[in-house]
């Protein structure tokens, strides 16, 4: 039977052109650049210098510090600068370009097909191959794999969840992931039930995906600590908080980590990565992305080198439609808009999406009616258009008060009003400032 | 590529609904009650509701151009609604001029002194049409028979024969032999403002209305709810003096304000707990009114009331809030 979380949730067409596309591997580029700051914490500190000869999967950029982790090249070469790019943030950031030569791959990384399943290393063995391999967050958060595997003291996991929901429309490159490395994945999941010492994991997968979810279904019938939960179509169902609620029944609160309920949350992309680095001994330097819009030409799930520039999978997809309005990196309701199709992929670039020029436009802006539907559909139980006009107010303190802080900005606000007002936009900007104020009061005490 | 390409936040595509969307569902539901007033009343029906209509949208219009000077909105459909919800809460016999006046004081007093759409706390067309009942008691309750009202009914109203009727002494049971039968108010056949009197019809629009989900279930159940457990709590203890809660529901506007005007978004709350409070309080100020009160009809007055509640509501009725710390 389905599950899903139980307070508000929007609908927005689905629209998995890909969904029938199996993976293609994207041919190499001519040029990566790859960003340093790709995860969640302290960007990496680069170890390379212009001119040295990099092998695929060579660490070009160390941890620095507990939330960090190591950058691999992606691709075999030599280092051209290092120089700031502009990624899809939209903002500069450090990064090592390298001109692409051949496709060497270090010494002792396992590139072929075949699966294997047994590894004799204990947990605190995979957790530091899960860091030296760069693992991040594949959902698109990318947080550092191996400081959620590594609870604070006092905390124990008991249950592993796999987030295979793919609620974002268009996405489907998690979908693609399961059907065709569906086996991978379960020995990556019983690793990661290793490296956290919990005997119990749970696939979550929206009922939009069945071949997906029989797929799965399959490959955990004889794993007695694993099965498949298959949930509700509902947005923001993928969302950390609303998956853990669905499955477990239990509500993270407000503040705290998914760990305060025993749970510990990774994506089924995170999963795969976990079982090349530990199994292949092969870091994070490439993944899928899909690559779709209702006018492009051919929707792909292309696997991806690290650093690549978006040009090259939208020339894979058939090239850029000419009536694309908006280039999203990243699903239409959280993606980020880029301003150039030269950033590059990285870790947490889950597809590309081309919009058209009529539904790029923003719709005018109406008056509030007070119709209820933005508090009806807040899966944090918020009051999104009061938030806003606290924000358009600047009564930060208030703004606080009703919890600006415990929104997750999953737009099922601004989506669903019939005003079309900017919902998230001023929430954004309350969370920035209140989130400076809290910083700041705590460093005076 | 020299296309320059939009930047703009998340989330990047916008839900179907609109103000437009809203507003002309909410026109739709309104059909079959309207139909139903043509039945009963005629064609003086057709003549009520256009001019109200014509005459919220010109005050509408000329409001916004010329003493708000901004950009007029009437084509979002709101002042159509509150144009046909005018028409909906007044004899058909009402005087043109009156009608004019009602649209007037609904408009330019209950919703542009506030500053417009979304800014006025209480619903336009009851703030029309409580100034016409306070001002004009006698042309507002001055009901034109029912056409298909068989002889021996008189044109007053149900619940105004009820009311009538207890003030002389006479007894429930002499009073309900000059009343129609639960199914002719259920349809519609009995005296009464110009939209109120089919409840089939309103239900119908209603319904409509929750599948489209324009209005959700709390208010309008709170609403006939509590209508239905005080009067029947009230006829329970005294059957002389109180009639079945049945009749409560089919008559006066009980079925047009649940329905059509306590749901008004604007002046609603915004949860719905919030929404059971807000439809709960009308009932109870309705029931009041009704069985206590100098009118025979108070859901005008209740609404009005509860939604001066609204803002209170909304301050302390707040969303469950998903990892609350206890």
């Amino acid at each position: 039977m389905l599950k899903t979380f139980k307070m508000g949730g929007v609908h927005p067409a689905e629209n998995k052109l890909s969904a029938g596309k199996a993976i293609e591997k994207l041919p190499l580029p001519k040029t990566v650049s790859i960003p340093v700051a790709q995860h969640i914490g302290a960007p990496a500190t680069v170890v390379v210098k212009r001119g040295d000869e990099v092998k695929v999967g060579t660490v070009i950029a160390q941890s620095s510090g507990f939330v960090s982790t190591n950058i691999h090249s992606s691709v075999s070469g030599k280092v051209k600068k290092i120089d700031d790019v502009m990624d899809s943030s939209g903002y500069k950031k450090k990064a090592v370009i390298i001109d692409v030569e051949g496709d060497e791959w270090e010494e002792g990384i396992d590139t072929s097909e075949n699966l294997i399943r047994e590894t004799h290393l204990d947990a605190k063995e995979i957790n530091a191959k899960v860091l030296a391999a760069g693992i991040v967050g594949l959902g698109g958060a990318t947080f550092p794999t191996h400081v959620k595997l590594s609870p604070p003291p006092g905390m124990t996991a008991e249950v592993l969840l796999i987030n295979g929901v793919e609620c974002e429309p268009y996405l489907t490159s998690d979908h693609r992931l399961m059907l065709e490395k569906g086996a991978e994945i379960i020995v990556g999941t019983k690793l990661l039930m290793k490296s956290l010492g919990v005997n119990k994991a749970v696939i979550g997968i929206e009922n939009n995906k069945p071949d997906a979810i029989t797929r799965m279904q399959e490959l955990t019938v004889n794993e007695s600590g694993i099965s498949v939960q298959p949930l509700k179509v509902k947005y923001p169902q993928g969302g950390e908080k609303q998956l853990i609620k669905a499955v477990t029944g239990k509500e993270v609160p407000s503040g705290a980590l998914p760990i305060a309920v025993g749970a510990v949350v990774n994506n089924v992309g995170t999963a795969f990565a976990v079982y090349e680095a530990v199994m292949k001994n092969k870091p994070l330097v490439e993944r899928v992305v899909t690559v779709t819009g209702k006018s492009v030409k051919e929707p792909s799930n292309l696997m991806v080198r690290i650093g690549t520039p978006v040009t090259d999978l939208v020339e894979a997809a058939g090239g850029m439609p000419e009536d694309t309005g908006k280039v999203i990196s990243g699903g239409p309701m959280m993606g980020r808009a880029v301003t150039t199709l030269e950033v590059p992929v990285t870790k947490g670039t889950s597809g590309i999406l081309l919009i058209r020029d009529e539904e790029a436009k923003r719709n005018e802006v109406e008056p509030c009616i007070r119709c209820g539907k933005c508090v009806n559909v807040c899966p944090m139980g918020l009051e999104p258009y009061l938030l806003m006009t606290m924000s358009e107010k600047k009564l930060w303190e208030r703004s606080e008060d009703r919890h600006v802080m415990d929104c997750i900005e999953c737009g099922s606000c601004s989506f669903t009003c019939p005003s079309n007002r900017p919902l998230l936009d001023y929430i954004r900007l309350g969370k920035g400032t209140v989130g400076k104020l809290i910083r700041a009061r705590k460093s005076q005490n | 590529m020299n296309k320059l390409l939009t930047v703009s936040p998340s989330p990047h595509v916008q839900g179907d609904e609109s103000i437009r969307k809203i507003m002309y569902g909410v026109v739709l539901a309104m059909l079959p009650a309207f139909a139903m007033s043509v039945m009963f009343f005629g064609w003086n029906s057709v003549k009520v509701t256009l001019i109200a209509i014509a005459a919220s949208v010109f005050f509408e219009y000329v409001i916004q151009k010329y003493i708000m000077k901004v950009k007029p909105t009437v084509d979002d459909g709101s002042a159509i609604v509150t144009g046909i919800l005018l028409a909906f809460n007044v004899p058909v016999g009402l005087p043109v001029w009156l009608i004019v006046l009602g649209a007037l004081v609904a408009i330019g007093v209950g919703k542009m002194s506030f500053g417009g759409l979304g800014q006025n706390p209480f619903n336009p067309a009851l703030v029309g049409r409580v100034f016409l009942l306070i001002s004009f008691p006698v042309q507002m309750t001055t009901w034109t028979a029912n056409k298909v009202v068989a002889d021996g009914f008189s044109g007053a109203t149900p619940l105004g024969l009820l009311k009538e009727g207890l003030k002389n002494g006479e007894t429930i049971s002499q009073i309900t032999s000059q009343l129609p039968s639960h199914f002719d108010l259920f349809w519609g056949n009995m005296s009464g403002s110009l939209g109120e009197i089919s409840a089939v019809a309103l239900l119908l629009g209603g319904v409509y209305m929750l599948w489209k989900k324009i209005i959700s279930w709390h208010t309008p159940v709170a609403v006939l709810g509590t209508i239905f457990i005080f009067e029947g709590i009230l006829w329970l203890a005294n059957p002389d003096r109180f009639m079945d809660p049945m009749f409560h529901l089919f008559t006066g506007g009980a079925m047009l304000g649940a329905i059509f005007m306590a749901t008004d978004m604007v002046s609603s709350p915004m949860t719905h707990l919030g929404q059971l409070i807000f439809g709960i309080g009308i009932g109870i100020i309705t029931v009041l009114i009704r069985n206590f009160g100098a009118y025979p009809e108070g859901i005008s007055f209740a609404i009005l009331i509860m939604n001066a509640f609204t803002p209170l509501i909304n301050a302390y009725v707040k969303p469950a809030r998903f990892g609350r710390v206890a």
